[in-house]
């Protein structure tokens, strides 16, 4: 009883410790600095390297439970996407997705003024079926897609006259937090049409897909987490949420590590005891 | 018959599909397209019997007076909430049953289902996510203890990588000369990630990709008959 009594207040000490070390760095920011890794750098040399003009896809396969994570990449890459004049299709294989690219645009288009729906950006929604809507779409995009978000039809849309296949596409970006998502980007579009991928997930899911990042090029770079959101907005030299809430994440990965570290000491401590 | 033309017709679509990726040209190509379509219509209305199983899974805990009814009764009023308000007044783009509520955008400043979405629905999701960073400091507190030689390369590799994922990670090590790069927390980091873990990862693709070749042969064979309904 008492073991389990003194369990939960140290849990408590912990929460408590944890939520102040999270909050005061976003109420006093830090700005620390964030090295740039490779596999952010590849995505974004793929964005930068695209031809001006291309027309590219921006898949939202999230919804706001990675939000905190995801949409800080999803600015920044849009942000870049538009800096260079990229004219860029929304969809979304999570139904949520499509709030989330709503809300993405809303914030980058502050900087963006000028960009004209259908001209420069398009939502074309959510579709249902995951990995066969991708192969659908690799073969007939108005078909998987005979209207935008507002119901205008797919042909009346000025930016998508030339789009009729995922081929047509520069690359393609899918933000995602689970299946459907990169994964399945790379099987069904990367693979059999060989249009890059790229992409962004949470820091959590990083691992996992790591190994598409490989000579093949089955996935052009990875931005894993906030870290990597944070790396893509030094990249396009902006000072973003990411930046901002880094800070934060850096303080709990330090703290997590001074709890492992007292844990190591107590359970010394404790073998010790035991053997005296 | 119940049994037998489901069994059927997933032994024709799978081998169609498998054929297909053998021979993509006609009449294979035209088949499969059918089929993509014919699973999207499908997936589609997956998500309508989804909602009605909820639904009924719902008001039969509420009605048997479950522990933690309470809970699915919110749940279940949440779901109608935003199933109303997304029916008469529509969402961002769609007009709803009643137009576009112009009185109610006059008031809270956009449509109700969008409103309850960005307010409500977007803070509860995230804050859901981000309580795992405390169940993870209190269990790394606890897990991570030195207990045996794995324990021991387990933590050291994890709080590697874990240094090497923060801004302060880098800073640590920035003061190594060119020629012990590779120490610096995050290169260390990086490579622990690219090599050791994705080797790891690479053996575990590989076995749920024959696993799943395994499980749709069985599929398609007839032998593993579970998605009709309890049925070995």
């Amino acid at each position: 009883m008492s073991t389990n009594k003194n369990s939960q207040t140290e849990r408590r000490i912990i929460y408590l410790v944890l939520l102040i070390a999270v909050a005061l760095p976003l109420i006093f920011p830090i700005g620390w600095k964030t090295d740039v890794s490779n596999y952010t750098k590849m995505a974004w040399d793929l964005v930068q390297s695209t031809p001006d003009s291309a027309v590219v896809l921006f898949s939202f396969d999230y919804d706001p439970s990675t939000l905190t994570e995801i949409q800080p990449m999803a600015e920044a890459m849009l942000e870049h996407s538009f800096s260079r004049n990229q004219k860029i299709i929304a969809i979304a294989l999570w139904p949520q997705g499509v709030q989330m690219a709503d809300q993405a645009f809303t914030e980058v288009l502050k900087k963006y003024p000028n960009k004209k729906y259908g001209v420069d950006y398009v939502n074309l929604g959510y579709k249902v079926a995951g990995i066969v809507a991708i192969q659908a779409m690799g073969k007939s995009m108005p078909e998987v897609f005979p209207t935008d978000q507002s119901g205008t039809k797919y042909e009346d849309i000025p930016m998508l006259k030339k789009v009729k296949t995922l081929k047509d596409v520069g690359y393609i970006c899918s933000l995602s937090s689970g299946t459907p998502g990169i994964k399945e980007w790379v099987m069904a579009a990367r693979d059999p049409l060989g249009t890059p991928v790229t992409g962004g997930t949470t820091a959590v899911s990083a691992p996992g897909l790591l190994p598409y990042v490989n000579s093949q090029k089955q996935l052009y770079g990875l931005l894993g987490g906030l870290k990597a959101a944070s790396e893509y907005e030094t990249l396009i030299h902006k000072i973003g949420s990411a930046t901002i809430k880094m800070d934060a994440q850096s303080i709990a990965h330090l703290l997590i590590l001074v709890f492992i570290l007292i844990g190591n000491v107590k359970a010394f401590v404790t073998k010790k005891r035991s053997e005296q | 018959m119940k049994y037998k033309l489901p069994l059927i017709f997933a032994f024709v679509c799978g081998i169609l599909v498998v054929i297909s990726e053998f021979i993509p040209h006609r009449p294979f190509n035209m088949m499969i397209s059918t089929l993509q379509d014919w699973f999207m219509i499908i997936s589609g209305f997956a998500i309508l019997l989804g909602q009605i199983s909820l639904f009924q899974a719902n008001i039969k805990k509420i009605k048997e007076k479950n522990p933690d009814w309470v809970f699915y009764l919110a749940g279940l009023i949440s779901f109608t909430v935003m199933l109303i308000f997304g029916l008469l007044w529509g969402t961002q783009e769609y007009r709803g049953i009643l137009g576009n509520g112009e009185n109610i955008q006059a008031t809270v400043g956009m449509k109700p289902f969008d409103y309850l979405f960005e307010n409500a629905f977007m803070p509860l999701s995230s804050t859901m996510f981000s309580l795992l960073a405390f169940f993870i400091a209190s269990a790394a507190y606890r897990a991570f203890i030195i207990r045996s030689f794995e324990s021991n390369l387990l933590m050291i590799t994890a709080v590697i990588v874990m240094l090497g994922r923060t801004s302060f990670g880098g800073m640590l090590t920035s003061w190594l000369p060119e020629g012990l790069r590779f120490l610096h927390l995050p290169n260390l980091s990086d490579f622990i990630m690219e090599f050791p873990n994705s080797a790891a990862q690479r053996a575990i693709l590989i076995s749920a990709a024959l696993g799943i070749i395994g499980s749709s042969l069985r599929i398609i064979l007839g032998i593993e008959r579970s998605y009709l309904g309890g049925e070995k």
